[in-house]
């Protein structure tokens, strides 16, 4: 319970006392290229093998002649944006990126970075927090976009190579009977996913104590935390959107 | 002028400081020693803000800086420059940015205007052509010259050091100390240094407090150090043999 209310006070301190909008401006793009862009490789690599091993799972277990082809790419298509690209990379993100916040912060306070900013008069979570949750709320919704994409596509390509599935049928069953809420639902998850882990990984960070040991303690708490945070937010957000 | 009145602090029920007062004069180093373990950088934490005390309080030039509110600290904070005691140069930025940090967050300089009082502070510490490097390239000795240039950028009226000699080797020391003091001298300030170097305290040591397990057991100047009385501050002073031959 006083972790769950120094974690709110956290949170608290990042709308107080903020230094110049210019300032955040620099720092937000900053950590757009480091949460964003240098995620992209492995976002990349897990999407495209997730569409790949989801599509010929789902046509293994799809063996019925009375369930047509497409069905397969709908239940692709569906798995992909409700579930698989938002909860899925935010796993992922969560141990690149959240562990990378965390062993910042941490590796910052044992060396008395944080000290520093705060004895120079700047409010230290709001400089050094703020902009990665800011930053990472852009950055990972725009990781889903892509990874549904790349989800799809590997599906796409994977029924191309093995045949499971023709081309055209594949493309039929995308587009078949499809709910524009989905979409919606998947940023919502996205932008709450984003929010959790860079808010928990800052935490974790941020109040880290001791040495080496214990930032690698941090990160991995980090990450740990977020995963936790993500299926507990993932299941509310079912629960309240879909339910 | 910083004064504080009985300073009390304890960690986990365990008692680190017990009501300590004192005052750091303007103008001159004013040094904190004692062993390991007596609460010198507690208290001194206790003193920027960085450590709330259980009690006392602290004023800067009469400001009461302990029970203010977070926007006067920090006012009063944009006064203090700090030397820590591993630098705490910022990583992921090189030399010049490092010293830049306070003046491009803090102040509305121009940016030439801004470079040219970086390049003066290091100048100032004897630091030239190293601007781009990274905190990772350079000595420990240049990383605390890094650490005086940034603490001194923004013209503070206080500056706090704490534990600037250590790793260093003792000829890096004096010209560390010898720098220190300068700066003091030159910009008025009032400087406290957190140490237990004796050849620190013999050097630069205007103004010498002793801490003795949370308590503080004597006051005085470097000259009066030797004959203070106070069986404590003779063992931690004559602890080595070369001093113990001295005396």
């Amino acid at each position: 319970m006083k972790s769950i209310g120094k974690f709110f006070i956290f949170t608290g301190q990042l709308f107080v006392r903020r230094e110049s909008f210019t300032t955040y401006i620099s720092l937000i793009l900053d950590e757009c290229i480091k949460v964003g862009y240098n995620s992209l490789f492995i976002v990349t690599i897990v999407s495209v093998f997730m569409g790949a091993v989801t599509t010929i799972q789902t046509a293994y277990n799809l063996v019925s002649p009375f369930i047509p082809d497409y069905v397969i790419s709908l239940v692709v298509r569906d798995m992909t944006i409700l579930e698989l690209s938002p909860t899925i990379i935010a796993i992922v993100y969560a141990g690149k990126v959240g562990s990378n916040i965390a062993g910042e912060l941490g590796t910052m306070r044992i060396t008395e970075q944080i000290d520093a900013l705060e004895v120079m008069g700047i409010n230290s979570t709001s400089y050094l927090v703020l902009p990665k949750v800011v930053a990472s709320m852009i950055m990972y919704p725009m990781l889903v976009v892509l990874s549904a994409f790349l989800t799809i596509y590997g599906g796409y390509l994977t029924s191309l190579a093995t045949g499971i599935i023709s081309g055209f049928d594949y493309i039929y069953g995308i587009r078949y009977e499809f709910i524009e809420f989905n979409i919606a639902f998947a940023l919502i998850k996205a932008f709450v996913f984003a929010m959790i882990v860079a808010l928990i990984s800052a935490f974790k960070g941020y109040y880290t104590t001791g040495g080496a040991l214990e930032v690698g303690k941090s990160s991995t708490a980090a990450v740990t935390s977020s995963c936790i945070g993500i299926l507990l937010a993932d299941y509310l957000l079912a629960q309240l959107l879909l339910g | 002028m910083i004064v504080f009145n009985n300073i009390a602090k304890s960690f986990q029920g365990k008692e680190v400081l017990k009501g300590i007062s004192g005052t750091m004069e303007k103008g001159k180093c004013n040094l904190i020693i004692g062993s390991s373990g007596t609460g010198k950088s507690v208290l001194l934490k206790c003193i920027v803000g960085l450590v709330s005390p259980d009690e006392g309080k602290v004023l800067y030039d009469d400001r009461d800086f302990t029970n203010s509110d977070r926007k006067r600290q920090t006012e009063i904070r944009r006064e203090i420059g700090m030397l820590f005691q591993g630098s705490a140069l910022f990583d992921s930025k090189n030399v010049e940015e490092n010293v830049l940090f306070p003046l491009d967050v803090l102040t509305k300089m121009s940016p030439e205007e801004k470079l040219d009082r970086v390049n003066f502070c290091l100048d100032r510490v004897g630091l030239q052509n190293v601007n781009k490097k990274m905190p990772s390239e350079i000595s420990g000795g240049m990383k605390k010259r890094v650490g005086i240039a940034r603490a001194i950028v923004n013209k503070p009226n206080y500056l706090f050091c704490d534990e600037p000699n250590s790793g260093l080797d003792p000829q890096t020391s004096m010209v560390i100390d010898e720098l220190i003091k300068e700066i003091t001298d030159e910009y008025q300030m009032t400087t406290t240094i957190v140490t237990h170097d004796m050849n620190s305290v013999i050097e630069i040591g205007e103004k010498v407090m002793f801490l003795y397990k949370g308590l503080k057991l004597w006051d005085g100047t470097n000259n009066e150090i030797t004959n203070s009385g106070v069986k404590e501050l003779d063992d931690f002073v004559f602890a080595n043999r070369m001093m113990k031959e001295f005396r």
